[in-house]
């Protein structure tokens, strides 16, 4: 985009969706960013003034809004509790995009979300060659949760502590899977996305496993990738299409009711990203997408509401206490609440505890923790108060991005809680 | 913009961390939630401690520069709006320690910047009870409720924060610490300074801490939903339910737009034809609860309710409250802009205000909606427009001037609990008296030699 008044036009076009913000300010209660920084720039509010006055060319400084709108996660907190229903994440996501357009996307995101990530060969090779060498790099932080870190690659990754990357992916481990339906039966789309076939693998594996127990019929085709969500975040909205065109033709042609993902991230993307940025490809694309978001589903909900998993009744007596985060995507873009804590509920050998403020973001809000991951950090030591103040030995959830972050938080501060995937839980209790 | 050296100053004070001059930063504290233009100010600073709060003051008033202080920004008459480009704004979330609470004494020691909200739960941990809950109690802060004198939903029985400042302690415009008040039930030692702070919009202080009473908690409550086919009957009810004696903690008003919308978008089955309904909750000992949940129902009944539903149970209760809370986020989504007043009259009156807001929206071809805490007579009557049809605004800005005409002509108040601020500070002489204007100014003057707190708020300096 050449000049400042050609961006300030794209963004006056997002005038009418700013105005409605009464300007009341309650998104600070639920802003984690807020949260942690106290900054009005930082939640919501300050963040639509600022698109506001750039559209109006009061600010002539585009890198400091770029910065300003990438302390953001994404969660959406602000949006599902703003009291006019402002349609903030389409603002930030739209906006993001138009000042990266301007300012130009950054070399290293670039080579990312538009070369490595739309060709899964080359991302899966890299990934692979990755793995066997994590040994050199990395070494065990000797926490309950199997974390690793990485004190060489200090300059790149901080002192994450995080889950090794696995020897053999889920893509690698099945191939191509396209069961055959039986009689009357389900046949599903399963989407691991990228954490569920390179890095926890048994979670996918314990999806798989569940899926069969019930007799559902497996579809998962070759050359899926990433859903393209890290890509729209960074404002690259060309990348993320063109992600998403390579998992269209990765499905197109399969037979199957649902397409269904462990990742809340991956499955609100599916069904509500893909539809809105599908036109830019063309129509047939278009189409593709909208049956496809038609058919996305949470694999909590499917096993409760389609399925109908049910609780297993009172726990048994030495029972293991579970308590459940809900992820950003899963509870407020989605809506699935309820289902997750009753596919926990399902396995007797647990027994469900709330912690407090259950719903707070976890700080993990995918690139975000990239670079910001001291807030990030800070976030997540919220949620860890709450788990650990829950006296839970397990804390649950439905989003493996999440579980990444709540093993580091967790990692660092040497806390005996483990990290599991709800599906993981009732996997468990299935022979 | 401050200039470097000055930028420099304060970095040296008060930390690299808590200084803010680029132009982003300040100007997302150039707004509050009043529907005002806003103003950028020069420089934002967020000290983290009462000394390197005392310090900021005196560095700005040595060097004559305007402050504003900020909470939350949740105010809706521009109390936090800076009065010109020069102002400094001083941020209290820094200073957001609770200090103490004491149970035994019953009272709680917290800094300004503590969230109501948070407060609250604090001490409901402790099985203490600290009442006012303004609607903005999520986000809003102590110090932004003392200096708005904010009060809630439960204001009509428990009052509002005047009722729970015992003590503060305050930074005059020079930089001088100030103390008034104590952790005594009873203190009169010197001038009620406390008293004065109340409302002051941050124009003759800044407070540092304050001193607040807590209460024990109601062992019981009960609620109730009475539908009437016109407000005349719902605001006579009103009247009726205090002259028999009994004071329920909450009594609020829905009008029959508000009812419609709300259940428009809450599918929650409310009586869409009603006039009006009327919620309400009582609460204390249990016992006394009964005899006042029957005494309440009489008088629906007396004054034509058509109907009185008590919830059977928690979660109906909570529905019940979710159409009250429901309101201004529901009409907030009707059009882009949402001016929400604040009219107040003798709770005698409401029923000749109601019928005045929807003459005058009326007469201005305006939507309006009507809600609002009919046991204290402060309605909000909510305008629905778009701030952007130049046309539009102004008839919403000569509906609001007859409004609180007639507010005024009933013996009302311009502010049942929004305060004053740039928004209604042309009404001030009409509500009181030129002697009154001039009388504050004076003071003002007195206090703030070089008017550089909030100059332009309130009266004026
Ligand atoms: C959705 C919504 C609902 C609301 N509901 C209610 C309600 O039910 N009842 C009600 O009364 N109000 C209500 N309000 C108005 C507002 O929330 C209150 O006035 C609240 O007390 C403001 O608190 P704050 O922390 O946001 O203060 P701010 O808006 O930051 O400041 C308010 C004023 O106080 C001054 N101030 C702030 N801190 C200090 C300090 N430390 N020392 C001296 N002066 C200071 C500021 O300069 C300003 O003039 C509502 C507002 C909104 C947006
Ligand atoms: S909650 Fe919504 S309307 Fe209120 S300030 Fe935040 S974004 Fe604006
Ligand atoms: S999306 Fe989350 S982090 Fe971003 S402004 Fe909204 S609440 Fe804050």
């Amino acid at each position: 985009m050449s000049n400042l008044h050609e961006l300030s036009q794209r963004l006056m076009a997002l005038d009418d969706r700013i105005t409605a913000c009464m300007k009341c300010g309650m998104c600070q209660a639920v802003c984690p960013m807020f949260g942690a920084s106290g900054m009005e720039a930082d939640v919501a509010r300050g963040k639509l003034a600022l698109i506001d006055n750039l559209a109006h060319e009061m600010i002539q400084d585009p890198e400091a809004v770029a910065d300003k709108l990438g302390r953001c996660l994404l969660c959406g907190s602000c949006q599902a509790s703003c009291p006019p229903g402002v349609q903030i994440m389409d603002v930030f996501m739209e906006a993001r995009e138009i000042v990266n357009a301007y300012l130009g996307l950054h070399p290293v995101k670039k080579m990312i979300f538009r070369a490595l990530l739309p060709q899964p060969s080359v991302f899966n090779l890299a990934m692979r060659v990755g793995a066997p060498m994590q040994g050199l790099m990395f070494r065990s932080t000797g926490a309950p949760q199997g974390t690793v870190c990485a004190p060489m690659l200090n300059f790149m990754l901080g002192d994450r502590h995080m889950r090794p990357l696995a020897k053999k992916p889920l893509h690698v481990r099945h191939g191509a899977l396209d069961e055959r339906r039986q009689p009357g039966g389900i046949k599903v789309a399963f989407y691991p996305g990228c954490m569920g076939d390179k890095m926890y693998v048994d979670m996918a594996e314990a999806c798989l496993k569940v899926l069969r127990h019930h007799n559902v019929a497996v579809f998962m085709p070759k050359g899926l990738t990433c859903c393209g969500i890290p890509a729209l975040s960074s404002g690259d909205a060309d990348g993320m299409v063109k992600q998403m065109k390579v998992n269209l033709k990765a499905l197109d042609g399969g037979d199957f009711d649902y397409i269904l993902s462990p990742c809340g991230s991956c499955t609100s993307t599916v069904k509500e990203l893909w539809p809105r940025y599908a036109g830019r490809i063309g129509a047939v694309e278009k189409r593709k997408a909208d049956q496809l978001a038609a058919k996305a589903m949470d694999i909590n909900a499917f096993l409760v509401d389609v399925l109908k998993v049910q609780p297993a009744g009172t726990p048994a007596g030495n029972a293991t206490s579970v308590t459940y985060h809900d992820s950003c995507h899963l509870k407020k873009s989605l809506g699935v609440v309820s289902q997750p804590r009753a596919v926990m509920a399902a396995n007797p050998a647990y027994k469900v505890v709330e912690m407090a403020e259950p719903d707070r973001c976890c700080g993990c809000g995918g690139s975000f923790n990239l670079f910001h991951y001291d807030y990030s950090r800070k976030i997540g030591q919220r949620k860890r108060d709450n788990v650990v103040a829950s006296q839970a030995e397990v804390v649950a959830a439905g989003c493996p991005a999440c579980m990444m972050q709540l093993e580091d938080v967790l990692s660092h501060n040497k806390d005996r809680v483990r990290v599991m995937h709800t599906v993981e839980i009732y996997a468990e209790s299935l022979k | 913009m401050a200039s470097q050296a000055l930028i420099r100053d304060f970095e040296d004070l008060i930390g690299k961390e808590n200084v803010f001059s680029s132009e982003a930063d300040r100007q997302s504290y150039s707004y509050d939630s009043a529907v005002l233009a806003p103003v950028v100010p020069s420089l934002v600073l967020r000290p983290t401690s009462t000394e390197q709060l005392g310090v900021c003051v005196k560095k700005l008033y040595d060097n004559g520069i305007p402050m504003t202080v900020r909470g939350a920004g949740t105010n809706l008459s521009g109390g936090t709006i800076p009065d010109n480009t020069d102002t400094v704004v001083i941020l209290t979330n820094g200073l957001n320690r609770i200090i103490e609470i004491n149970s035994d004494d019953l009272y709680a020691v917290v800094e300004p910047g503590v969230i109501t909200a948070q407060f609250a739960a604090e001490v409901a941990k402790k099985n203490l009870f600290y009442p006012p809950d303004p609607g903005s109690q999520a986000v809003s802060t102590i110090g932004g409720n003392i200096a708005e004198n904010a009060g809630g939903l439960r204001g009509l029985k428990y009052g509002v924060t005047k009722d729970y400042l015992m003590g503060v302690e305050f930074f005059d415009a020079t930089g001088e610490i100030v103390k008034s008040g104590s952790r005594t039930v009873k203190c009169v030692t010197g001038y009620n300074l406390a008293g004065m702070l109340v409302q002051s919009e941050g124009t003759l202080g800044i407070i540092s801490q304050a001193i607040l009473k807590l209460v024990p908690p109601p062992k019981a409550s009960k609620a109730l939903m009475a539908v009437f086919d016109e407000v005349q009957d719902a605001a006579e009810a009103v009247a009726g339910i205090i002259a028999a004696h009994v004071v329920p903690c909450t009594l609020e008003l829905l009008d029959n737009n508000t009812i419609v919308r709300v259940d428009d978008y809450t599918k929650a089955g409310l009586p869409r034809e009603a006039g009006a309904i009327l919620l309400i909750e009582v609460d204390g000992h249990p016992a006394q609860v009964a005899d006042d949940a029957e005494a309440v129902e009489r008088v629906l009944k007396a004054n034509r309710a058509r109907a009185v539903h008590v919830p059977k149970d928690a979660e109906e209760k909570f529905k019940l409250w979710e159409a009250r809370r429901m309101a201004l986020p529901v009409l907030a989504r009707c059009r882009p802009t949402t001016v929400l007043e604040d009219a107040t009259v003798p709770r005698s009156q409401i029923p000749a205000m109601m019928k005045a807001v929807n003459e005058i929206a009326a007469k201005h071809k305006l939507e309006v909606g009507t809600f609002g805490h009919a046991g204290d007579g402060n309605l909000h009557p909510t305008f629905l427009c778009d701030k952007r049809d130049k046309d539009e605004f102004h008839r919403v800005e000569e509906a609001i001037d007859e409004m609180f005409d007639v507010a005024l002509k009933l013996h009302g108040t311009l502010s049942g609990e929004h305060g004053i601020g740039t928004a209604k500070s042309k009404w001030m002489e009409k509500e009181t008296s030129r002697g009154t204007i001039l009388f504050s100014q004076r003071l003002r003057r007195a206090l703030d030699p070089k008017g550089l707190f909030n100059a332009t708020k309130l009266v004026g300096i």
